[in-house]
């Protein structure tokens, strides 16, 4: 197994290493130098080749890329021209804001699609499943930023249960405490992950179910809670880690529309103003952190796969 | 025995004789189409998808609605007559604006799907038939592609050089051909052992023939399921773009720009700016699941009745 892990992790690097030079090199030949943006746009050709020299733009682009990487190693992600701030230092205040809004979506959606899909392949072909997956099947088919707008619409807007703009504290406790106005952000971006989630889970949950060690299970006398619980929950769940490291890159897209949906000033929404700004740095870092989240989230799910599934460890 | 495609006996299961009924030898496409036009469901989301090709391409010569003019009297109207679907703050007729919208999101779903079946399928094929180092470092790539957060890309570079049908679907196209081509690469892995392969191999066809006429067709069934899913997806996507307000431009529109237009005035209540053009999208990409899991399951042989 440990062999298995230590291969997993060096393929990792590899495409690690790949993604970056894709990403800054499509970057960099879509805006080779940010020296308009410092110098004002009517700078003189002579001005705007000084500045490249002076700042290392005017040298081949693997060493730029070089220099790029070696400064993301000592944790400094360039600066940002626009804001007049180094982008570490952007970043460090808003990506708890986004942490929690997506910790607290995803941790929710798994919580309750978990239960709803193997609810769904008990009570597979009644009204209940029927209900369950029509209404998945709708949601699924929604864009996040249209079913943000339902929810406005009818919970703030008419019932006025909730506020229609996510929270704008600048302290993660009172945004955590702020329910009011937290709660349509976190259940637009949960429903629309329960929606593709309870489908994996249904039929991951109905695959388990035709299996001998169910019907084992059952002739042995064990009591149909037991079955569930014991049985079906833990092998059923097992697709579930791979699905959650893979959705990573929607979740981020989902994360980038809901915050600028609702206004909430998290890692999205800067990307957002970044988009409308030309904020190189920015753009580069923060697709750069998605491209590693993403392929982070599924070696943590091949390993804990491997962890947790005896049959693959002894493969 | 006569039995043509248009007149196939209905299937019958509970009144087959004991040991099965002896009936004409049918091809497998025939039979995932009858088994397609069986699903309900399946017909009820061509039916929705063929509306709104109707709808958007063909609608326009019927229906004159004012979509490129501003007209600072009628704005806002509320559904009445001479406007269906009321107009929006710029005076423009909501529901032409509909149909102009629906032909930029089907174009650029279906090219942009034919794009990624396309390049998927040829880059998955030669992948799973070369083996060895050609597969690893091809599938790697693919591996990379994958792992890049796909609409930041997408957004960074319609920012740059401006969004148009083509643009779009050239970019969506590019970062969508990585499912199809770890599906007919895992498809043509199981192909390539088979009898009628190694048979045209001793025939004498190079690499390039066997898959263009052996390998490929054969993979068809799952490249034909995965389009539609690719079509929903590319319609999400520059619905998604369209509402961030990096999508087409004048004069064409695109529903996620309709929907951000009708959300300033939310407040006002001005439903038909928001739900119509809602409903467009989600029926469209509704349609396309429900025409890809049909198939889906049509095609999947062990899930067949005979």
């Amino acid at each position: 197994m440990i062999g298995y892990i230590l291969r997993r992790i060096g393929t990792s690097i590899v495409i690690l290493i790949g993604v970056s030079i894709f990403i800054f090199g499509l970057l960099h030949a879509i805006y080779p130098s940010p020296a308009l943006d410092v110098l004002g746009a009517r700078a003189n050709t002579a001005l705007v080749n000084a500045w490249n020299k002076q700042n290392g733009f005017d040298q081949p682009w693997i060493v730029q890329y070089l220099r790029y990487v070696g400064n993301l190693l000592r944790g400094n992600l360039g600066w940002s021209y626009k804001l007049n701030q180094s982008v570490a230092s952007l970043f460090a205040e808003v990506w708890q804001r986004s942490a929690y809004l997506s910790g607290a979506s995803l941790v929710l959606s798994v919580v309750i699609a978990i239960p709803l899909g193997v609810y769904q392949a008990v009570r597979r072909n009644t009204i209940g499943d029927y209900t369950a997956t029509s209404l998945a099947f709708i949601v699924y088919a929604m864009p996040v930023f249209f079913l943000g707008l339902i929810l406005i619409n009818v919970f703030a807007l008419d019932l006025h249960w909730f506020g229609f703009e996510a929270s704008q504290s600048n302290s993660l406790i009172s945004i955590i405490l702020d329910v009011h106005d937290m709660t349509l952000p976190i259940v637009t971006l949960t429903l629309l992950t329960i929606a593709s989630y309870s489908r994996y889970m249904r039929s991951s949950a109905m695959d388990v179910l035709a299996q001998d060690y169910i019907r084992v299970a059952r002739a042995k006398g064990l009591p149909e809670r037991l079955v569930l619980m014991r049985h079906l929950l833990r092998n059923a769940s097992l697709p579930m880690v791979t699905l959650i490291g893979l959705s990573i890159p929607y979740l981020l897209a989902g994360n980038l529309i809901t915050e600028t949906l609702f206004n909430y000033r998290g890692l999205g929404l800067l990307f957002y103003t970044a988009l409308g700004n030309v904020d190189y740095n920015v753009l580069l870092a923060y697709t750069l952190i998605g491209a590693v989240l993403t392929i982070i989230g599924n070696l943590v799910a091949d390993i804990a796969l491997t962890v947790a599934d005896p049959r693959i460890r002894l493969a | 025995m006569a039995t043509t495609a248009g007149s196939l006996p209905p299937l019958d299961i509970t009144r087959a004789p004991e040991g099965g009924e002896v009936g004409p030898i049918q091809s497998g496409w025939r039979l995932a189409v009858r088994e397609f036009a069986q699903n309900k469901l399946a017909v009820l989301g061509l039916a929705i998808l063929l509306f709104f090709v109707l709808f958007s391409f063909i609608g326009p010569y019927f229906y004159h609605g004012n979509y490129l003019t501003s007209n600072l009297i009628d704005t806002n109207l509320p559904p009445g007559a001479g406007h269906p679907l009321g107009t929006n703050n710029q005076g423009y007729d909501e529901l032409a604006l509909l149909m102009n919208g629906g032909q930029a999101a089907l174009e650029v779903g279906f090219f942009s799907a034919a794009i990624a079946i396309v390049w998927g399928a040829l880059w998955g094929a030669v992948s799973g038939l070369a083996g060895g180092m050609v597969d690893a470092v091809l599938m790697r790539i693919v591996d990379v592609f994958l792992s890049i957060p796909f609409l930041f890309i997408v957004l960074i570079v319609a920012v740059r050089y401006g969004a148009s049908v083509l643009s779009l679907s050239l970019l969506i196209g590019a970062f969508s051909w990585l499912v199809p081509a770890r599906l007919v690469r895992g498809e043509v892995l199981t192909l390539k052992t088979r009898d009628f392969v190694s048979a045209a191999r001793v025939a004498g066809s190079g690499q390039s023939r066997l898959i263009a006429r052996h390998l490929l067709p054969n993979a068809f069934g799952v490249m034909i399921v995965n389009v539609t899913f690719q079509v929903a997806d590319a319609i999400l996507a520059i619905a998604a773009l369209g509402f961030l307000g990096f999508g087409l431009h004048w004069p064409n529109q695109d529903w996620g720009d309709l929907l951000s237009n009708g959300v300033t005035y939310i407040q006002d209540g001005y439903w038909w700016q928001v739900y119509p053009v809602g409903a467009c999208i989600v029926l469209v990409v509704m349609a396309c699941n429900l025409i890809g899991d049909a198939l889906r399951d049509s095609l999947d042989v062990r899930l067949r009745r005979r």
